[in-house]
Protein backbone atom coordinates (compact mmCIF):
# COMPACT_ATOMS: atom_id res chain seq x y z
CA UNK A 1 0.00 0.00 0.00
CA UNK A 2 1.32 3.44 -0.97
CA UNK A 3 0.45 6.02 1.66
CA UNK A 4 1.27 8.80 -0.83
CA UNK A 5 -1.70 7.77 -2.99
CA UNK A 6 -3.99 7.82 0.04
CA UNK A 7 -2.74 11.32 0.90
CA UNK A 8 -3.55 12.56 -2.61
CA UNK A 9 -7.15 11.39 -2.18
CA UNK A 10 -7.33 12.77 1.35
CA UNK A 11 -5.97 16.17 0.30
CA UNK A 12 -8.54 16.36 -2.48
CA UNK A 13 -11.35 15.42 -0.11
CA UNK A 14 -10.28 17.98 2.48
CA UNK A 15 -10.14 20.66 -0.23
CA UNK A 16 -13.69 19.73 -1.27
CA UNK A 17 -14.91 19.73 2.37
CA UNK A 18 -13.54 23.20 2.92
CA UNK A 19 -15.53 24.49 -0.06
CA UNK A 20 -18.86 23.07 1.04
CA UNK A 21 -20.77 25.16 3.52
CA UNK A 22 -22.50 22.08 4.92
CA UNK A 23 -19.30 20.23 5.75
CA UNK A 24 -17.75 23.37 7.25
CA UNK A 25 -20.80 23.68 9.53
CA UNK A 26 -20.41 20.02 10.47
CA UNK A 27 -16.79 20.64 11.43
CA UNK A 28 -17.32 23.89 13.29
CA UNK A 29 -20.73 23.90 14.98
CA UNK A 30 -20.41 20.84 17.22
CA UNK A 31 -16.96 21.71 18.69
CA UNK A 32 -18.09 25.32 19.26
CA UNK A 33 -21.28 24.28 21.06
CA UNK A 34 -19.46 21.74 23.21
CA UNK A 35 -16.26 23.72 23.66
CA UNK A 36 -17.94 26.99 24.64
CA UNK A 37 -21.48 26.02 25.59
CA UNK A 38 -20.76 23.33 28.17
CA UNK A 39 -18.30 25.40 30.23
CA UNK A 40 -21.00 28.09 30.44
CA UNK A 41 -23.43 25.42 31.67
CA UNK A 42 -20.87 24.60 34.35
CA UNK A 43 -20.70 28.28 35.22
CA UNK A 44 -24.48 28.45 35.55
CA UNK A 45 -24.52 25.31 37.73
CA UNK A 46 -21.82 26.79 40.01
CA UNK A 47 -23.54 30.15 40.31
CA UNK A 48 -26.95 28.59 41.04
CA UNK A 49 -25.94 25.85 43.46
CA UNK A 50 -23.10 27.78 45.07
CA UNK A 51 -21.93 26.18 48.31
CA UNK A 52 -24.40 23.28 47.92
CA UNK A 53 -22.39 21.92 45.02
CA UNK A 54 -19.87 19.29 46.06
CA UNK A 55 -16.50 19.21 44.35
CA UNK A 56 -17.05 15.52 43.56
CA UNK A 57 -20.30 16.30 41.76
CA UNK A 58 -18.65 19.13 39.86
CA UNK A 59 -15.68 17.03 38.69
CA UNK A 60 -18.03 14.17 37.71
CA UNK A 61 -20.03 16.66 35.68
CA UNK A 62 -16.87 17.99 33.99
CA UNK A 63 -15.78 14.46 33.04
CA UNK A 64 -19.25 13.67 31.75
CA UNK A 65 -19.22 16.85 29.66
CA UNK A 66 -15.76 15.96 28.30
CA UNK A 67 -17.30 12.69 27.10
CA UNK A 68 -19.25 14.74 24.56
CA UNK A 69 -16.00 14.97 22.59
CA UNK A 70 -16.00 11.18 22.32
CA UNK A 71 -19.56 11.39 21.00
CA UNK A 72 -18.41 14.06 18.55
CA UNK A 73 -15.59 11.81 17.39
CA UNK A 74 -18.14 9.20 16.43
CA UNK A 75 -20.44 11.67 14.67
CA UNK A 76 -18.34 14.23 12.76
CA UNK A 77 -16.19 11.78 10.74
CA UNK A 78 -19.42 10.01 9.77
CA UNK A 79 -20.82 13.25 8.41
CA UNK A 80 -17.69 13.86 6.34
CA UNK A 81 -17.06 10.30 5.22
CA UNK A 82 -20.68 9.80 4.16
CA UNK A 83 -20.57 13.05 2.27
CA UNK A 84 -17.35 12.00 0.60
CA UNK A 85 -18.38 8.47 -0.34
CA UNK A 86 -22.00 9.09 -1.31
CA UNK A 87 -20.96 12.41 -2.83
CA UNK A 88 -18.62 10.55 -5.21
CA UNK A 89 -21.50 8.24 -5.98
CA UNK A 90 -23.90 11.11 -6.66
CA UNK A 91 -21.36 13.03 -8.76
CA UNK A 92 -20.56 9.76 -10.63
CA UNK A 93 -16.89 10.43 -10.02
CA UNK A 94 -16.10 6.95 -8.73
CA UNK A 95 -15.65 5.38 -12.16
CA UNK A 96 -12.77 7.58 -13.35
CA UNK A 97 -11.29 7.46 -9.86
CA UNK A 98 -11.37 3.66 -9.78
CA UNK A 99 -9.88 3.54 -13.29
CA UNK A 100 -6.79 5.34 -11.96
CA UNK A 101 -3.79 3.35 -10.70
CA UNK A 102 -4.86 3.24 -7.08
CA UNK A 103 -5.79 0.16 -5.08
CA UNK A 104 -9.05 -0.22 -3.18
CA UNK A 105 -7.24 -0.11 0.14
CA UNK A 106 -5.32 3.06 -0.81
CA UNK A 107 -8.56 4.71 -1.82
CA UNK A 108 -10.32 3.59 1.36
CA UNK A 109 -7.41 4.80 3.47
CA UNK A 110 -7.46 8.13 1.64
CA UNK A 111 -11.16 8.54 2.29
CA UNK A 112 -10.56 7.65 5.95
CA UNK A 113 -7.70 10.11 6.37
CA UNK A 114 -9.72 12.82 4.61
CA UNK A 115 -12.57 12.43 7.10
CA UNK A 116 -10.39 11.69 10.14
CA UNK A 117 -7.98 14.62 10.30
CA UNK A 118 -10.39 17.55 9.84
CA UNK A 119 -12.78 15.97 12.36
CA UNK A 120 -10.21 15.17 14.98
CA UNK A 121 -8.53 18.54 14.40
CA UNK A 122 -11.71 20.51 14.97
CA UNK A 123 -12.56 18.40 18.05
CA UNK A 124 -9.08 18.94 19.52
CA UNK A 125 -9.44 22.69 19.05
CA UNK A 126 -12.89 22.51 20.66
CA UNK A 127 -11.53 20.43 23.54
CA UNK A 128 -8.76 22.95 24.24
CA UNK A 129 -11.35 25.73 24.40
CA UNK A 130 -13.52 23.50 26.61
CA UNK A 131 -10.67 22.75 29.04
CA UNK A 132 -9.51 26.36 29.27
CA UNK A 133 -13.01 27.77 29.86
CA UNK A 134 -13.97 24.97 32.27
CA UNK A 135 -10.84 25.57 34.32
CA UNK A 136 -11.50 29.30 34.35
CA UNK A 137 -15.07 28.85 35.60
CA UNK A 138 -14.32 26.09 38.15
CA UNK A 139 -10.96 27.16 39.58
CA UNK A 140 -12.47 29.31 42.30
CA UNK A 141 -14.75 26.43 43.39
CA UNK A 142 -12.27 23.57 43.10
CA UNK A 143 -9.17 25.50 44.09
CA UNK A 144 -7.17 23.83 41.32
CA UNK A 145 -7.29 23.35 37.56
CA UNK A 146 -9.17 20.13 36.87
CA UNK A 147 -8.03 19.91 33.20
CA UNK A 148 -5.85 18.51 31.77
CA UNK A 149 -5.92 15.20 33.58
CA UNK A 150 -5.29 11.54 32.74
CA UNK A 151 -8.96 10.85 32.05
CA UNK A 152 -9.34 13.52 29.38
CA UNK A 153 -5.86 12.70 28.08
CA UNK A 154 -6.85 9.09 27.36
CA UNK A 155 -10.21 10.25 26.07
CA UNK A 156 -8.64 12.69 23.61
CA UNK A 157 -5.58 10.73 22.54
CA UNK A 158 -6.84 7.13 22.61
CA UNK A 159 -10.63 6.92 22.62
CA UNK A 160 -11.40 9.74 20.20
CA UNK A 161 -9.11 8.50 17.40
CA UNK A 162 -10.46 4.96 17.85
CA UNK A 163 -14.03 6.23 17.64
CA UNK A 164 -13.21 8.35 14.61
CA UNK A 165 -11.82 5.33 12.80
CA UNK A 166 -14.91 3.35 13.81
CA UNK A 167 -17.09 6.13 12.51
CA UNK A 168 -15.33 6.17 9.11
CA UNK A 169 -15.56 2.39 8.80
CA UNK A 170 -19.24 2.47 9.66
CA UNK A 171 -19.78 5.19 7.06
CA UNK A 172 -18.24 3.01 4.35
CA UNK A 173 -20.69 0.24 5.20
CA UNK A 174 -23.79 2.46 5.25
CA UNK A 175 -22.68 4.45 2.19
CA UNK A 176 -22.71 1.29 0.08
CA UNK A 177 -26.48 1.24 0.12
CA UNK A 178 -27.31 4.91 0.43
CA UNK A 179 -28.04 7.02 -2.62
CA UNK A 180 -28.23 10.32 -0.78
CA UNK A 181 -25.53 11.81 1.47
CA UNK A 182 -28.11 12.90 4.08
CA UNK A 183 -29.56 9.39 4.29
CA UNK A 184 -26.05 7.98 4.73
CA UNK A 185 -25.35 10.53 7.45
CA UNK A 186 -28.56 9.69 9.30
CA UNK A 187 -27.65 6.03 9.30
CA UNK A 188 -24.06 6.89 10.07
CA UNK A 189 -24.78 8.74 13.30
CA UNK A 190 -26.45 5.62 14.69
CA UNK A 191 -22.93 4.60 15.66
CA UNK A 192 -23.09 7.26 18.39
CA UNK A 193 -26.11 5.72 20.15
CA UNK A 194 -24.11 3.40 22.47
CA UNK A 195 -22.05 6.43 23.50
CA UNK A 196 -25.19 8.38 24.37
CA UNK A 197 -26.21 5.48 26.59
CA UNK A 198 -22.82 5.65 28.31
CA UNK A 199 -23.29 9.38 28.83
CA UNK A 200 -26.75 8.89 30.31
CA UNK A 201 -25.37 6.13 32.53
CA UNK A 202 -22.75 8.54 33.87
CA UNK A 203 -25.41 11.16 34.55
CA UNK A 204 -27.54 8.72 36.56
CA UNK A 205 -24.45 7.51 38.39
CA UNK A 206 -24.42 4.01 36.88
CA UNK A 207 -20.96 4.55 35.39
CA UNK A 208 -18.17 6.73 36.67
CA UNK A 209 -16.02 8.23 33.96
CA UNK A 210 -12.44 7.80 35.06
CA UNK A 211 -9.25 6.46 33.49
CA UNK A 212 -10.35 2.86 34.04
CA UNK A 213 -13.74 3.24 32.41
CA UNK A 214 -12.25 5.23 29.49
CA UNK A 215 -9.67 2.46 28.96
CA UNK A 216 -12.47 -0.13 28.93
CA UNK A 217 -14.52 1.89 26.43
CA UNK A 218 -11.36 2.36 24.34
CA UNK A 219 -10.76 -1.40 24.37
CA UNK A 220 -14.32 -2.00 23.18
CA UNK A 221 -13.87 0.62 20.45
CA UNK A 222 -10.62 -1.04 19.38
CA UNK A 223 -12.33 -4.43 19.01
CA UNK A 224 -15.20 -2.81 17.10
CA UNK A 225 -12.60 -1.08 14.88
CA UNK A 226 -11.09 -4.42 13.91
CA UNK A 227 -14.46 -6.01 13.18
CA UNK A 228 -15.69 -3.07 11.12
CA UNK A 229 -12.33 -2.87 9.32
CA UNK A 230 -12.91 -6.32 7.83
CA UNK A 231 -16.53 -5.54 7.03
CA UNK A 232 -15.74 -2.18 5.42
CA UNK A 233 -12.84 -3.49 3.31
CA UNK A 234 -15.14 -6.27 2.12
CA UNK A 235 -17.73 -3.67 1.14
CA UNK A 236 -15.25 -1.29 -0.45
CA UNK A 237 -14.19 -3.24 -3.53
CA UNK A 238 -14.24 -1.64 -6.95
CA UNK A 239 -16.43 -4.28 -8.51
CA UNK A 240 -18.97 -3.98 -5.69
CA UNK A 241 -18.83 -0.21 -5.91
CA UNK A 242 -19.44 -0.06 -9.64
CA UNK A 243 -22.03 -2.77 -9.93
CA UNK A 244 -23.92 -2.60 -6.64
CA UNK A 245 -23.36 0.83 -5.10
CA UNK A 246 -25.28 2.64 -7.84
CA UNK B 1 -2.28 -3.57 -28.36
CA UNK B 2 -5.71 -4.81 -27.21
CA UNK B 3 -6.38 -8.47 -27.65
CA UNK B 4 -9.70 -9.96 -26.57
CA UNK B 5 -10.39 -13.68 -26.67
CA UNK B 6 -13.74 -15.21 -25.93
CA UNK B 7 -14.44 -12.61 -23.25
CA UNK B 8 -17.64 -13.21 -21.30
CA UNK B 9 -19.28 -11.43 -18.40
CA UNK B 10 -22.37 -12.57 -16.56
CA UNK B 11 -24.28 -10.76 -13.83
CA UNK B 12 -26.10 -13.59 -12.09
CA UNK B 13 -28.38 -15.11 -14.69
CA UNK B 14 -27.90 -12.24 -17.12
CA UNK B 15 -25.18 -12.51 -19.74
CA UNK B 16 -24.02 -8.99 -20.48
CA UNK B 17 -21.21 -9.90 -22.86
CA UNK B 18 -20.61 -13.28 -24.47
CA UNK B 19 -17.60 -14.67 -26.28
CA UNK B 20 -16.08 -11.45 -27.57
CA UNK B 21 -13.00 -11.96 -29.71
CA UNK B 22 -11.24 -9.10 -31.48
CA UNK B 23 -7.99 -7.18 -31.66
CA UNK B 24 -7.30 -3.48 -31.73
CA UNK B 25 -4.01 -2.44 -33.25
CA UNK B 26 -1.74 0.33 -32.01
CA UNK B 27 -2.80 3.77 -33.27
CA UNK B 28 -6.18 2.48 -34.40
CA UNK B 29 -9.52 4.08 -33.62
CA UNK B 30 -11.85 1.20 -32.89
CA UNK B 31 -15.55 1.90 -32.61
CA UNK B 32 -17.90 -0.26 -30.61
CA UNK B 33 -21.43 0.15 -31.90
CA UNK B 34 -24.49 -1.29 -30.26
CA UNK B 35 -27.89 -0.48 -28.84
CA UNK B 36 -28.40 0.41 -25.18
CA UNK B 37 -27.71 -2.60 -22.97
CA UNK B 38 -25.64 -4.31 -25.67
CA UNK B 39 -22.64 -4.71 -23.37
CA UNK B 40 -20.47 -1.83 -24.58
CA UNK B 41 -19.94 -0.28 -21.16
CA UNK B 42 -19.43 -3.68 -19.55
CA UNK B 43 -16.71 -4.45 -22.12
CA UNK B 44 -14.95 -1.15 -21.48
CA UNK B 45 -15.18 -1.66 -17.72
CA UNK B 46 -13.62 -5.11 -18.06
CA UNK B 47 -10.84 -3.79 -20.28
CA UNK B 48 -10.18 -0.94 -17.84
CA UNK B 49 -9.95 -3.51 -15.00
CA UNK B 50 -12.93 -1.97 -13.22
CA UNK B 51 -14.94 -5.18 -13.16
CA UNK B 52 -13.87 -8.78 -13.50
CA UNK B 53 -14.52 -11.13 -16.37
CA UNK B 54 -16.52 -14.31 -15.98
CA UNK B 55 -14.45 -16.21 -18.55
CA UNK B 56 -12.17 -15.67 -21.52
CA UNK B 57 -9.18 -13.40 -21.59
CA UNK B 58 -8.11 -9.94 -22.65
CA UNK B 59 -4.66 -8.43 -22.83
CA UNK B 60 -3.63 -4.82 -23.03
CA UNK B 61 -0.02 -4.61 -24.19
CA UNK B 62 0.52 -8.16 -22.92
CA UNK B 63 -0.86 -7.37 -19.48
CA UNK B 64 -3.79 -9.59 -18.60
CA UNK B 65 -6.96 -8.12 -17.22
CA UNK B 66 -8.07 -9.88 -14.07
CA UNK B 67 -4.55 -10.27 -12.65
CA UNK B 68 -4.11 -7.89 -9.73
CA UNK B 69 -0.50 -6.97 -10.52
CA UNK B 70 -1.28 -6.48 -14.23
CA UNK B 71 -4.40 -4.43 -13.47
CA UNK B 72 -2.35 -1.61 -11.94
CA UNK B 73 -0.03 -1.59 -14.97
CA UNK B 74 -3.02 -1.50 -17.33
CA UNK B 75 -4.61 1.36 -15.42
CA UNK B 76 -1.39 3.35 -15.70
CA UNK B 77 -1.34 3.12 -19.48
CA UNK B 78 -5.00 3.81 -20.19
CA UNK B 79 -7.26 6.82 -19.95
CA UNK B 80 -11.01 6.58 -19.49
CA UNK B 81 -13.76 8.97 -20.46
CA UNK B 82 -16.83 7.38 -18.83
CA UNK B 83 -20.38 7.96 -20.00
CA UNK B 84 -20.90 10.20 -16.95
CA UNK B 85 -18.13 12.77 -16.81
CA UNK B 86 -17.74 12.42 -13.02
CA UNK B 87 -15.91 15.64 -12.30
CA UNK B 88 -15.52 17.24 -8.89
CA UNK B 89 -17.88 20.19 -9.16
CA UNK B 90 -16.33 22.02 -6.19
CA UNK B 91 -12.83 21.90 -7.63
CA UNK B 92 -11.61 24.10 -10.45
CA UNK B 93 -10.82 22.70 -13.89
CA UNK B 94 -7.12 22.92 -13.06
CA UNK B 95 -7.55 21.22 -9.67
CA UNK B 96 -9.56 18.39 -11.22
CA UNK B 97 -6.77 17.68 -13.70
CA UNK B 98 -4.02 18.21 -11.13
CA UNK B 99 -5.61 15.64 -8.80
CA UNK B 100 -5.64 13.02 -11.54
CA UNK B 101 -2.15 13.97 -12.68
CA UNK B 102 -0.92 13.25 -9.16
CA UNK B 103 -2.80 9.94 -9.00
CA UNK B 104 -1.15 8.93 -12.27
CA UNK B 105 2.25 9.83 -10.78
CA UNK B 106 3.06 12.61 -13.26
CA UNK B 107 5.85 14.89 -12.12
CA UNK B 108 4.81 18.42 -11.23
CA UNK B 109 6.42 19.88 -14.35
CA UNK B 110 4.84 17.36 -16.70
CA UNK B 111 1.50 17.74 -14.95
CA UNK B 112 1.42 21.50 -15.33
CA UNK B 113 2.65 21.33 -18.92
CA UNK B 114 0.01 18.76 -19.91
CA UNK B 115 -2.80 20.54 -18.10
CA UNK B 116 -1.98 23.77 -19.90
CA UNK B 117 -1.58 22.01 -23.27
CA UNK B 118 -4.84 20.09 -23.11
CA UNK B 119 -6.89 22.93 -21.63
CA UNK B 120 -5.63 25.21 -24.38
CA UNK B 121 -6.39 22.61 -27.05
CA UNK B 122 -9.92 22.31 -25.70
CA UNK B 123 -10.36 26.06 -25.32
CA UNK B 124 -10.75 25.84 -21.54
CA UNK B 125 -7.52 27.50 -20.44
CA UNK B 126 -9.25 30.83 -19.75
CA UNK B 127 -11.61 29.01 -17.37
CA UNK B 128 -8.94 26.95 -15.62
CA UNK B 129 -9.69 28.47 -12.21
CA UNK B 130 -13.47 28.28 -12.52
CA UNK B 131 -15.36 25.60 -10.62
CA UNK B 132 -16.12 22.58 -12.80
CA UNK B 133 -19.66 22.77 -11.44
CA UNK B 134 -20.14 26.06 -13.27
CA UNK B 135 -19.30 24.53 -16.66
CA UNK B 136 -21.79 23.70 -19.40
CA UNK B 137 -22.30 20.07 -20.38
CA UNK B 138 -20.02 20.46 -23.39
CA UNK B 139 -17.27 22.07 -21.32
CA UNK B 140 -17.52 19.32 -18.73
CA UNK B 141 -17.17 16.70 -21.45
CA UNK B 142 -14.09 18.47 -22.77
CA UNK B 143 -12.65 18.64 -19.27
CA UNK B 144 -13.28 14.91 -18.83
CA UNK B 145 -11.35 14.34 -22.06
CA UNK B 146 -8.46 16.42 -20.76
CA UNK B 147 -8.57 14.47 -17.49
CA UNK B 148 -8.29 11.17 -19.36
CA UNK B 149 -5.25 12.49 -21.24
CA UNK B 150 -3.38 14.33 -18.49
CA UNK B 151 -0.99 11.40 -17.98
CA UNK B 152 -0.61 10.88 -21.76
CA UNK B 153 -2.02 7.35 -21.92
CA UNK B 154 -1.25 5.05 -24.82
CA UNK B 155 -4.83 3.88 -24.98
CA UNK B 156 -7.93 5.96 -24.52
CA UNK B 157 -11.30 4.40 -23.75
CA UNK B 158 -14.28 6.62 -24.42
CA UNK B 159 -17.83 5.70 -23.52
CA UNK B 160 -20.31 7.74 -25.56
CA UNK B 161 -18.21 10.92 -25.47
CA UNK B 162 -20.61 13.00 -27.55
CA UNK B 163 -23.89 11.70 -26.15
CA UNK B 164 -26.23 14.52 -25.08
CA UNK B 165 -23.96 17.24 -26.45
CA UNK B 166 -25.15 20.02 -28.70
CA UNK B 167 -23.85 19.79 -32.30
CA UNK B 168 -21.14 22.41 -31.77
CA UNK B 169 -19.74 20.75 -28.64
CA UNK B 170 -20.00 17.33 -30.26
CA UNK B 171 -17.97 18.62 -33.20
CA UNK B 172 -15.30 20.05 -30.89
CA UNK B 173 -15.03 16.71 -29.12
CA UNK B 174 -14.88 14.81 -32.43
CA UNK B 175 -12.22 17.18 -33.78
CA UNK B 176 -10.24 16.65 -30.60
CA UNK B 177 -10.50 12.87 -30.98
CA UNK B 178 -9.16 13.23 -34.53
CA UNK B 179 -6.33 15.35 -33.15
CA UNK B 180 -5.31 12.74 -30.59
CA UNK B 181 -5.66 10.06 -33.24
CA UNK B 182 -2.97 11.92 -35.20
CA UNK B 183 -0.72 11.65 -32.15
CA UNK B 184 -0.82 7.88 -32.62
CA UNK B 185 -2.89 7.00 -29.59
CA UNK B 186 -5.10 3.95 -29.69
CA UNK B 187 -8.72 4.86 -29.15
CA UNK B 188 -11.55 2.55 -28.14
CA UNK B 189 -14.78 4.41 -28.73
CA UNK B 190 -18.17 3.25 -27.51
CA UNK B 191 -20.91 4.96 -29.40
CA UNK B 192 -24.31 4.57 -30.91
CA UNK B 193 -23.76 7.57 -33.13
CA UNK B 194 -23.32 5.93 -36.52
CA UNK B 195 -22.22 9.08 -38.28
CA UNK B 196 -19.55 9.63 -35.66
CA UNK B 197 -18.35 6.04 -35.94
CA UNK B 198 -18.16 6.29 -39.72
CA UNK B 199 -16.22 9.56 -39.61
CA UNK B 200 -13.77 8.73 -36.83
CA UNK B 201 -13.23 4.99 -36.67
CA UNK B 202 -10.75 2.91 -38.63
CA UNK B 203 -12.68 -0.23 -37.74
CA UNK B 204 -16.03 -0.87 -36.15
CA UNK B 205 -17.37 -3.77 -34.13
CA UNK B 206 -21.13 -4.16 -33.84
CA UNK B 207 -22.13 -5.70 -30.55
CA UNK B 208 -25.31 -6.95 -29.03
CA UNK B 209 -24.09 -9.14 -26.18
CA UNK B 210 -22.09 -11.00 -28.84
CA UNK B 211 -19.89 -9.42 -31.47
CA UNK B 212 -22.12 -9.46 -34.53
CA UNK B 213 -19.82 -8.01 -37.13
CA UNK B 214 -16.45 -6.33 -37.37
CA UNK B 215 -14.59 -4.50 -40.12
CA UNK B 216 -13.81 -1.14 -41.61
CA UNK B 217 -16.86 1.08 -42.24
CA UNK B 218 -16.44 0.31 -45.95
CA UNK B 219 -16.28 -3.44 -45.36
CA UNK B 220 -19.37 -3.32 -43.18
CA UNK B 221 -21.33 -1.37 -45.76
CA UNK B 222 -20.43 -3.84 -48.46
CA UNK B 223 -21.14 -6.82 -46.21
CA UNK B 224 -24.87 -6.18 -46.09
CA UNK B 225 -25.58 -6.05 -49.81
CA UNK B 226 -23.81 -5.00 -52.95
CA UNK B 227 -24.21 -1.52 -54.35
CA UNK B 228 -27.28 -0.50 -56.31
CA UNK B 229 -27.54 1.65 -59.40
CA UNK B 230 -30.45 4.06 -59.52
CA UNK B 231 -31.51 5.11 -63.02
CA UNK B 232 -34.09 7.83 -63.35
CA UNK B 233 -36.01 7.64 -66.64
CA UNK B 234 -38.29 10.06 -68.42
CA UNK B 235 -40.96 7.43 -68.05
CA UNK B 236 -40.81 3.88 -66.74
CA UNK B 237 -43.56 1.35 -67.36
CA UNK B 238 -44.13 -2.26 -66.40
CA UNK B 239 -43.92 -3.26 -70.07
CA UNK B 240 -40.54 -1.64 -70.36
CA UNK B 241 -39.37 -3.37 -67.20
CA UNK B 242 -40.44 -6.74 -68.63
CA UNK B 243 -38.51 -6.03 -71.83
CA UNK B 244 -35.45 -5.00 -69.83
CA UNK B 245 -35.57 -8.20 -67.74
CA UNK B 246 -34.98 -10.14 -70.93
CA UNK B 247 -31.88 -8.08 -71.73
CA UNK B 248 -30.05 -7.84 -68.37
CA UNK B 249 -29.44 -10.53 -65.73
CA UNK B 250 -29.59 -8.07 -62.77
CA UNK B 251 -32.51 -7.95 -60.36
CA UNK B 252 -34.27 -4.60 -60.21
CA UNK B 253 -37.34 -2.78 -58.93
CA UNK B 254 -39.36 -0.04 -60.62
CA UNK B 255 -40.66 2.87 -58.62
CA UNK B 256 -41.56 6.49 -59.55
CA UNK B 257 -39.86 6.32 -62.94
CA UNK B 258 -36.77 4.99 -61.26
CA UNK B 259 -35.05 1.65 -61.72
CA UNK B 260 -33.26 0.36 -58.63
CA UNK B 261 -30.83 -2.21 -60.00
CA UNK B 262 -28.61 -4.60 -57.99
CA UNK B 263 -25.09 -4.56 -59.34
CA UNK B 264 -21.85 -6.18 -58.25
CA UNK B 265 -19.40 -4.12 -60.28
CA UNK B 266 -20.99 -0.77 -61.21
CA UNK B 267 -18.14 0.37 -63.48
CA UNK B 268 -18.44 -2.75 -65.61
CA UNK B 269 -22.20 -3.30 -65.53
CA UNK B 270 -23.67 0.21 -65.71
CA UNK B 271 -22.75 0.96 -69.39
CA UNK B 272 -24.40 -2.27 -70.63
CA UNK B 273 -27.49 -1.64 -68.48
CA UNK B 274 -27.86 1.89 -69.89
CA UNK B 275 -27.33 0.57 -73.42
CA UNK B 276 -30.08 -2.01 -72.83
CA UNK B 277 -32.46 0.66 -71.55
CA UNK B 278 -31.88 2.96 -74.53
CA UNK B 279 -32.24 0.02 -76.92
CA UNK B 280 -35.83 -0.50 -75.75
CA UNK B 281 -36.65 3.20 -76.03
CA UNK B 282 -35.98 4.32 -72.46
CA UNK B 283 -34.76 7.88 -71.94
CA UNK B 284 -32.11 8.06 -69.18
CA UNK B 285 -32.23 11.29 -67.19
CA UNK B 286 -29.92 10.52 -64.29
CA UNK B 287 -27.69 7.69 -63.06
CA UNK B 288 -26.62 7.50 -59.44
CA UNK B 289 -24.82 4.91 -57.37
CA UNK B 290 -26.30 3.78 -54.08
CA UNK B 291 -24.16 2.16 -51.39
CA UNK B 292 -25.83 1.00 -48.13
CA UNK B 293 -25.18 3.42 -45.30
CA UNK B 294 -23.61 2.27 -42.07
CA UNK B 295 -26.96 2.94 -40.45
CA UNK B 296 -28.69 0.50 -42.79
CA UNK B 297 -26.00 -2.09 -42.15
CA UNK B 298 -26.21 -1.58 -38.40
CA UNK B 299 -30.00 -1.74 -38.28
CA UNK B 300 -30.04 -4.84 -40.46
CA UNK B 301 -27.42 -6.65 -38.39
CA UNK B 302 -29.05 -5.77 -35.08
CA UNK B 303 -32.50 -6.66 -36.46
CA UNK B 304 -31.27 -10.08 -37.56
CA UNK B 305 -30.36 -10.93 -33.97
CA UNK B 306 -33.88 -10.29 -32.65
Amino acid sequence: MRISKAWIVAAKDIRVFLRKRYTIYSLVVFPIIIGIGLPFVLNVVISKQGALLSTQHLTDLMSAFAFFFAIGASVIPTLLASYSLVGEKVEKSLEPLLAAPITDSELLLGKGIGAFFPSIGSLYIGSIVFMVLSDLFTHSTLGYYYFPNWTIGILLLILMPLLSVLSVEWSVIVSARATDPRAAQLQGVLIAIPLFFIYVATEVGAIKLNTTSIWIISGAAFIADIILFFLSTKTFQREEILTKWN
Amino acid sequence: MISVENLTRKFGELTAVEGLTFQVEEGEVFGFLGPNGAGKTTTVRMLCCLISKTSGDARINDYHIGKEADSLQIRKMIGLVPDNVGLYDDLSAFENLDFYGKLYECTEGRRKENIERFLKMLELWDRKDARAGSFSKGMKQKLALARALVHEPKILFMDEPTANLDPESAKTVRDFIMEIKKQGRTIFLNTHNLDEAQRICDRIGIIKTKLLSIGTPEQLRKSLAGPKTVIRLAQASEAMANSLRKLIPNKFEVSDNKLLIDVTDPDKENPSIIAAITSIGGQVREVTQLVPTLEEVYLQIVKETK
